[in-house]
């Protein structure tokens, strides 16, 4: 029933939405529908998660074998968590910024959220491919609408792109359908389909996935995306959607195609490791905050796609919980981007600079997130990149031979890179002489100190007490590494 | 039986109540009264009830499956007549005709879709496509539409040759028309080029009928001059009536030489793809555009006289649906701008929301989003081509296909959404309006619920 609700309420609390007159009802309503969304969550993941209570399964196509299956396992129920912390975040933090018809944008909005819950829960492959298109069409049409001057172009692009793979997932999908004739997940699990249709079937799947994350060579639609939409669609993007392509991977890659995960997983790594070294060196290029931001993002990404083919089970719990910390790292990220956006009109780090000393606040909530970017100690980010470094660098010999240097050149990229360009933008935008431009800025009031505060707050939490997160991982990573344990098969077959 | 009998006298009462009224609005009333009454006969005989007991059996057969296609074709056209015959009395005198001919064209449908014999078959594919030469021109003091009526004329009668031709073939091997009786074997004695010079023939006239390239160069020109009301007619209900015979005939007659033609087909579907949805991203009108796109559309039904399997069959039946209502759908939007260009279309949705959101549902059908008829549709064909388990080439190229078609339709959406201009269309009567939302609501349903659609086929 929670798991029903978690898609439920933001769907009709969108609907809804739509039909609200006044913009002040509009936000109220659905900052009402996000809020009850996170409380249901919370009784959810804590008071009330038996097993009956976090699953539900309907008929729905009889003919085709597919059912409506939704199930919260401890992946699900953490990427619902941040799903449900987020959408309130993004309301409040957006409560001023004005649109156009903001009861379309909300309502918009609140659909995203059902559509992503949905593709965190879906327990059924082609119940997950509706979920899967359906969190890309609100998106579509926020960012079309409510973008930058480039908006039409750059989302037509990354609509393209995100439409393509997965459609080569659907191809997928019917094809081991094709085999086993039924779209539930442990039919998938056990498809064990032969060697050589893996070995392609593979891509299919993980051509829609690594464009959703993105991984390198996939990654050119998101830069411009993320500059060019609203910045509340771009949190959504940045911080809960990236992630819908890591749950693809450990959720229907990995356990279904286990001998192909594991034939390609050196290629797919070397992908991952370009794209970190890549991403880092140009992000330290960018001059525009919210480049640099996504140019990070890509990189982070980077790091947890090269942990998930490691395959052991440091680094899949250090992927888990990083999935977490990132996606409230890079909110706080967008909030306070957003927050300099609205009161300076630009986001270029040029024309910025000390608005330390006008706007403490705002300067102390922006270190420890970015400090949490790059993964200090006692920081979120730190317990999950080092339970992933250690995952790579102890990574099984006969799973990949390059655990090493992997791992040196993805330390590279996150570690020393990433804590250069992260403190070059602290120093150009908060630290040194104000100008012209900063010269008048106001610290920020109440409600953006609010939710700064709270991410802040679990930013610290999580850092220094992951155990309770952890301990919640430590059955679903046991079964996908079980799933996919193709050492154990290979040795059963000599 | 119901339906064929009904329909031809309904053609007749048609061009008669031209004679007895002499305003548009009985005519118009009546055309819809007897389109309902040919819904529930054609039901009526879906549960048994005959009203006519004649013994055509040596003709046609009216199987489940035949009578299920032919009430959802009378279904779109009422859904169709309801939506257009507004703009269909602008454009000539002779409102009473159109309607008249209409009639006929479902009376050839249901021939083309119950036929036994290749001779019925002939004379469903002919019955459609004269009142269509007709309708094409009806536009009769524009000069784009009598060109597009003179060269579907000449087409189509060249094409129809070829028809024949092949069906004469197909008797010399055979020695009958029946489809039920043909029997390829080949063994050293008989001459197999006979019969498959036969079947090609008949492939290439049944592709010409249904715009499949490499025999398509007609559908543009044709689609683009004749009256955007009855382009709408034949690109949906008509092209899925001919694809139905076309499955019956490859399915039925020449089912034992599937390893022959299914190479051809397959090449067929790969082609026509690739010309349908390329030549649509370059266009700059939108009625040119759905024209290709239609082409595009019939590769993807293609797909069903290629797989050849039961789930090839109802994704037949469900892809026509999808494709009938969401090209039903638009063409209704468009008859009522003044601007066919991608650039009349900017700022709709600020003057005309309701259209504009109509729209727009019937473009995320066709581009096959989820949760429309237009995604299960192309679901249903991918599923059976997967299922043939050969050429798997053909289903990824037919996706990657399929997403360069999300691109052409999604820019009518830009147009209307996301761009500011003066978007000049004519308004819509209340009863257009409701029927277009009432498209969008079948739409949606049946990409949510299948089952209930796809159930009433296995009563």
């Amino acid at each position: 029933m929670i798991a029903l609700l978690l898609i439920l309420i933001p769907l009709l609390g969108g609907i809804i939405t739509f039909f609200i007159k006044k913009e002040e009802g509009a936000r109220t309503w659905s900052l009402l529908a996000a809020i009850a969304t996170f409380i249901v969550a919370i009784l959810g993941f804590t008071i009330c998660n038996s097993a009956e209570a976090l699953t539900y399964k309907a008929p729905w196509m009889g003919l085709l074998n597919s059912s409506f299956s939704i199930a919260a396992d401890g992946m699900g129920a953490m990427l619902c968590m941040l799903t449900a912390i987020s959408f309130p975040i993004i309301f409040v933090s957006t409560w001023n910024t004005p649109y156009r018809k903001a009861k379309n944008f909300l309502g918009l909005m609140l659909l995203t959220q059902a559509g992503l819950m949905g593709v965190f829960l879906a327990m059924d492959a082609l119940l997950f491919y509706f979920f899967w298109e359906l969190a890309l069409i609100p998106v579509y049409f926020i960012c079309s609408q409510w973008g930058g001057e480039k908006r039409i172009k750059v989302t037509f692009k990354f609509f393209i792109y995100t439409f393509v793979g997965s459609l080569l997932m659907l191809v997928g999908i019917l094809y081991i359908y094709s085999k086993t004739n039924s779209f539930d997940i442990t039919a998938f699990y056990n498809a064990q389909l032969p060697f050589d249709q893996q070995m392609w079937v593979f891509w299919l799947f993980f051509l829609a996935f690594a464009i959703k994350m993105p991984v390198f060579p996939f990654h050119t639609w998101q830069p411009d995306a993320y500059q060019q939409s609203p910045t509340a669609a771009t949190m959504v993007l940045s911080g809960i959607m990236v992630k819908m392509g890591l749950l693809g991977l450990l959720r229907w890659l990995l356990p279904v195609l286990p001998v192909a995960s594991y034939s390609w997983g050196d290629t797919v790594s070397t992908m991952a490791v370009i794209g970190i070294v890549y991403a880092s060196l140009v992000a330290l290029q960018q001059n525009d905050m919210k480049r640099l931001v996504a140019y990070s993002s890509i990189a982070h990404i980077g790091l947890m796609c090269l942990a998930v083919f490691a395959e052991n089970k440091s680094a899949v719990q250090g992927t888990l919980l990083q999935m977490f910390s990132h996606g409230i790292n890079i909110l706080g990220m967008w909030v306070i981007v957003e927050i300099i956006e609205r009161k300076f009109g630009t986001t270029k780090m040029s024309e910025l600079g000390g608005i330390a000393k006008k706007a403490p606040a705002l300067t102390i909530f922006f270190f420890i997130i970015a400090l949490a970017n790059i993964a200090l100690p006692l920081t979120n980010a730190f317990i999950g990149e080092f339970l992933m470094f250690n995952g790579i660098l102890g990574v099984d010999p006969n799973i990949s031979k390059y655990g090493i240097p992997f791992a040196v050149l993805a330390g590279i990229g996150i570690v020393i890179l990433g804590a250069v360009y992260t403190l070059k933008m602290a120093r150009n935008v908060f630290l040194g002489e104000t100008n012209s431009l900063t010269e008048s800025a106001t610290d920020i009031v109440f409600h953006e100190k609010a939710i700064l505060g709270i991410i802040a707050i679990t930013i610290i939490v999580a850092g220094i007490y992951p155990q309770h997160l952890l301990h919640s991982f430590e059955d679903i990573t046991n079964s996908i590494l079980n799933k996919s344990d193709v050492l154990h098969l290979l040795k059963t077959k000599h | 039986m119901n339906a064929l009998v009904l329909s031809a006298i309904f053609g007749v009462v048609m061009m008669f109540s031209g004679v007895f009224f002499k305003r548009n609005a009985p005519i118009k009333t009546t055309g819809i009264i007897a389109m309902i009454l040919l819904l529930i006969a054609n039901c009526m005989e879906m549960k048994g009830i005959k009203l006519f007991r004649f013994d055509v059996s040596a003709f046609m057969s009216f199987t489940d499956y035949a009578l299920f296609f032919n009430s959802l074709a009378i279904f779109a056209t009422l859904v169709y007549l309801l939506v257009t015959s507004g703009e269909m009395e602008k454009i000539g005198r002779n409102l009473a005709d159109y309607f008249a001919l209409i009639f006929f064209i479902i009376a050839g449908i249901t021939i083309t879709t119950s036929f036994t014999s290749l001779l019925s078959l002939f004379l469903g594919i002919e019955i459609i496509s004269i009142p269509l030469y007709i309708l094409t021109g009806a536009d009769k003091k524009n000069l784009k539409s009598n060109e597009a009526a003179l060269k579907y004329f000449l087409m189509g009668s060249f094409s129809t040759g070829i028809l024949l031709m092949g069906i004469a073939l197909i008797y010399g091997s055979q020695g009958t028309f029946s489809i039920d009786k043909m029997n390829f074997i080949t063994d050293a004695k008989s001459n197999p080029n006979l019969h498959i010079a036969g079947m090609l023939f008949l492939l290439f006239a049944m592709s010409f009928k249904a715009s499949v390239a490499p025999f398509h160069f007609w559908t543009p020109d044709v689609y683009d001059g004749a009256p955007t009301v009855f382009t709408s007619f034949m690109a949906t209900i008509v092209k899925a009536a001919v694809f139905v015979g076309f499955v019956r005939l490859f399915g039925g007659a020449f089912a034992t030489m599937e390893k022959t033609w299914s190479i051809w087909v397959a090449v067929m579907i790969a082609v026509t793809l690739f010309v349908g949805n390329i030549t649509a991203v370059f266009q700059q009108s939108v009625k040119r555009m759905l024209a290709y796109s239609s082409i595009s559309q019939a590769g993807f039904l293609l797909f069903a006289v290629y797989a050849m399997n039961s789930a090839a069959r109802e994704g037949l039946l469900i892809y026509s649906a999808a494709y009938c209502l969401a090209t039903i759908g638009i063409f209704a939007v468009l008859s009522k701008m003044d601007d066919y260009s991608f650039e009349g279309f900017n700022g709709l949705a600020k003057r005309q929301p309701v259209l504009a959101f109509t729209g727009t549902i019937c473009l995320l059908s066709l581009a096959g989003i989820p949760l429309t008829a237009g995604f299960l549709g192309k679901f249903y064909m991918l599923k059976a081509a997967i299922n043939t388990g050969q050429n798997l080439w053909l289903v990824i190229f037919a996706v990657i296909m399929a997403a360069v078609s999300a691109y052409y339709y999604f820019r009518v959406i830009q147009a209307m959404y996301f761009k500011e201009g003066p978007a000049q269309s004519v308004p819509a009567t209340r009863l257009e309006k409701y029927t277009l939302i009432f498209i969008c609501v079948l739409i949606v349903l049946l990409g949510i619920f299948p089952n209930a659609f796809l159930s009433w086929l296995y009563f």
